[in-house]
């Protein structure tokens, strides 16, 4: 006798990989909307990028 | 064929769906932590980005999840004995209790992680708190040590707003102090009264209630003494800057009825509640809900006013 396929087991299964994996996309869309907020905010990526920022010399030696 | 079908069947146990893990999210305590952590971001002062404000309440609400399944996993043993708790995921045999724990903690380190990434680490700190008072504090040390339980518990409940204000400005204040207080104080009449008629169930659980311990007059007397201290918390907070028109009117309106629910159930004894089926103390579990979405929802709509410009206060 075959293995039923429709088997409520599988259709659970189903229901759990198909959750799980809109749970996942869902999450790599909340990063990737952060990523961009963050970077168009510019917060925190003014960090190590060699350029020469006057703000950052003491006083004397940015005048 | 039948020996494959009984193994399928057996199965079962410790293979849930995707619904039962929802389920251990506690789904509709969610909805008010989500609810009372936008009202926490909205009447902040200054303003997060819409993207990291739905990341903040999406990642409030993961955690209130994450400490839902944990509790669900130390509790499994009394959700299995009352009524209201026994067809929760690990009583009923769909999640295994370990699976709970699981779900549990790697929840709270992703939403404590992120929230701290998308807004600021004083309020992920402040999140962690608040799963560590409800799962610890709460759930494995106090619920089923002290009548007291619902009255320290209920604290974890009222973190959510103080976060969502946490999330904008980085700290905490007097205003988003009252809002946690709200809460605080609603707790308490909000579950004893809930006890009053669920009479057996946390008696058959061994869970010291304090209508299990004290009695239920000492029960009533307690609910009024809270709904009281409220009722001015509530009040008094339509004077601070985070009141407005629409919130002080729905306060007055509603701690009004509030008291009178909670008079005449002090008024009463059981003799007389058995005679109505405790309509009196079920009408005021139901004003109960009510109370804080609408002193919430009140709260959201006098910030938005301020915001729009058509502020009063």
């Amino acid at each position: 006798m075959a293995f039923g396929k429709d088997h409520e087991l599988h259709q659970r299964r189903f229901g759990r990989n198909l959750g799980l994996g809109l749970a996942l996309l869902a999450f790599v869309a909340v990063m990737f909307g952060l990523t961009v907020v963050k970077i168009e905010r510019g917060g925190m990526t003014q960090g190590f990028d060699h350029v020469l920022r006057p703000e950052m010399l003491p006083r004397e030696d940015a005048q | 064929m039948t020996d494959l079908t009984s193994t399928l069947d057996q199965t079962r146990a410790g293979d849930a769906g995707f619904g039962d893990y929802v389920t251990l999210l506690k789904p509709r305590v969610m909805t008010l932590v989500v609810f009372t952590a936008f009202a926490g971001l909205m009447v902040a002062p200054g303003g997060l980005h819409p993207m990291e404000g739905f990341a903040a309440i999406l990642f409030i609400a993961l955690g209130g999840g994450a400490s839902g399944a944990l509790n669900m996993w130390w509790d499994a043993d009394i959700d299995a004995r009352m009524r209201r708790t026994r067809n929760r995921p690990v009583p009923a045999g769909t999640v295994r209790a370990d699976e709970a724990m699981a779900l549990g903690l790697a929840l709270s380190g992703i939403s404590v992680l992120m929230l701290g990434l998308a807004t600021n680490w004083f309020a992920a700190g402040l999140l962690a708190f608040t799963i560590f008072f409800y799962v610890v504090v709460y759930t494995m040390w106090l619920k089923r040590w002290t009548p007291q339980n619902i009255v320290i518990g209920g604290a974890a409940g009222a973190f959510p707003p103080m976060i969502g204000w946490a999330a904008v400005t980085g700290g905490v204040a007097v205003e988003s102090a009252l809002m946690f207080a709200l809460i605080f104080l609603w707790t308490p009449p909000h579950f004893w009264a809930l006890a009053l008629f669920m009479k057996s169930d946390y008696a058959d659980a061994g869970v010291p209630m304090l209508n299990v311990t004290h009695g239920r007059p000492a029960t009533r007397r307690h609910i009024l003494a809270y709904t009281v201290m409220l009722a001015a918390l509530a009040v008094g907070t339509g004077f601070t800057v985070i009141g407005g028109p629409v919130y002080l009117a729905t306060a007055i309106v509603l701690n009004l009825m509030f008291l009178k629910g909670a008079v005449t159930i002090w008024r009463r004894d059981d003799a007389a509640a058995e005679a109505d089926n405790y309509a009196v103390e079920r009408a005021f579990f139901r004003l109960s809900l009510y109370f804080l979405f609408a002193h919430f929802g009140a709260l959201i709509v006098d910030a938005a006013l301020v915001r729009l410009g058509w502020g009063l206060f």
